[in-house]
């Protein structure tokens, strides 16, 4: 069993650093018109908006519960009116900590 | 020796000049730090071998799918699926990898540390500093400074077992969303973007319950369409500027 774990982690650890490198190492190659550079901005804010209402939303393959979007909202609408970083990442685990000790999932 | 000392002057002089962001960057390593430990106290919790959460720390480092392969190998599933599900969550790394290519540059040994630093509080940060300066002193230190406490809470999480098994206690799960969205947030003033940002958080949503974990962020690309009509406006815009 072990043997099998440390193959699995060295197959993941190796895959995960080809994606990595990969997509560097493309970019370098290639020549980008101003046109594709300004479509791979909104590439990568199209991955990160992905990602950040998964993250907000999705537990496993289901509703993460209220407490989690609720502080990244309060986070979001903190960040917007340009409070501290600090205190905007605070923010969101307290107000999600908060409502969990109150019930809330 | 030498190159240490080099490298400790650099740090100092990096922080003297990039004194909030190194700040802003030391409260996400620390929130990471504690979702590390408890990573590494489920993992030893649930009946996997100590060195395990270590060695996937240290050499995968990329903690959605980390999580999902220990989540996997601890219910008793195929190792091979648990592989298979985690090279899936990391796929988005390619798109990432593609974002930061400028701020590692030409040399090779930047780019091999580099990509083996990207995660994706690296690229978000990076990404949203102005000068390409600023964007590589947020690269380096918040890969490196991530790479010690990601590591440093799983040594600490496997060692002290079940005292953190559950981040969510200190709603540190909200932490990484509310990271993201504030980094990303300057850039959202973009009317293009922000219709790209929404457009891929909607369509990674609700695929979410359909589809294997990290192919519903990979499809938000598609937010990419949503930019399409005002393109060449802006193009026209930043002419005229």
């Amino acid at each position: 069993m072990s043997l099998v774990l440390l193959a699995a982690t060295a197959v993941l650890a190796i895959a995960t650093f080809a994606f990595r490198f990969g997509g560097v190492a493309l970019r370098q190659r290639i020549k980008l018109s101003a046109r594709v550079e300004r479509l791979m901005t909104v590439a990568v804010v199209a991955l990160f908006g992905g990602l950040v209402l998964t993250s907000a939303f999705i537990e496993g393959h289901g509703f993460a519960g209220f407490a989690r979007p609720a502080g990244v909202l309060v986070a979001g609408v903190l960040a917007w009116r340009k409070a501290p970083f600090v205190l905007v990442v605070l923010a969101a685990a307290l107000t999600a900590a908060a409502l969990r000790l109150l019930g809330v999932p | 020796m030498r190159s240490i000392k080099r490298t400790w002057r650099l740090i100092r002089r990096g922080y003297q000049e990039h004194r909030r962001l190194v700040r802003d960057i030391a409260l996400v390593c620390l929130a990471d730090g504690l979702v590390g430990a408890s990573f590494g106290a489920i993992a030893v919790s649930s009946g996997l071998p100590f060195w395990l959460p270590m060695l996937l720390s240290v050499l995968v480092f990329a903690g959605a799918s980390q999580f999902i392969f220990i989540a996997l190998v601890a219910s008793g599933g195929n190792p091979f699926a648990a592989v298979l599900a985690g090279v899936l969550v990391n796929l988005r790394h390619v798109p990432l990898g593609f974002a930061v290519a400028d701020v590692l540059g030409q040399k090779m040994t930047h780019k091999l540390w580099g990509a083996f630093l990207m995660v994706d509080e690296t690229v978000a940060f990076s990404i949203a500093q102005k000068t390409l300066t600023e964007r590589r002193v947020a690269y380096w230190t918040c890969g490196i400074g991530l790479f010690l406490c990601w590591n440093l809470g799983t040594l600490l999480g496997s060692y002290a077992g079940g005292f953190i098994t559950d981040t969510a206690v200190f709603g540190l799960d909200a932490a990484f969303p509310a990271v993201l969205l504030a980094l990303l947030l300057p850039s959202l003033k973009d009317a293009a973007l922000l219709r790209a940002a929404l457009l891929g958080g909607l369509i990674a949503v609700l695929s979410a319950p359909l589809l294997p974990a990290g192919v519903p962020v990979l499809l938000g690309l598609l937010g990419m369409l949503a930019a399409w009509p005002q393109k060449a406006q802006t193009e026209g815009k930043e002419a005229v500027q």
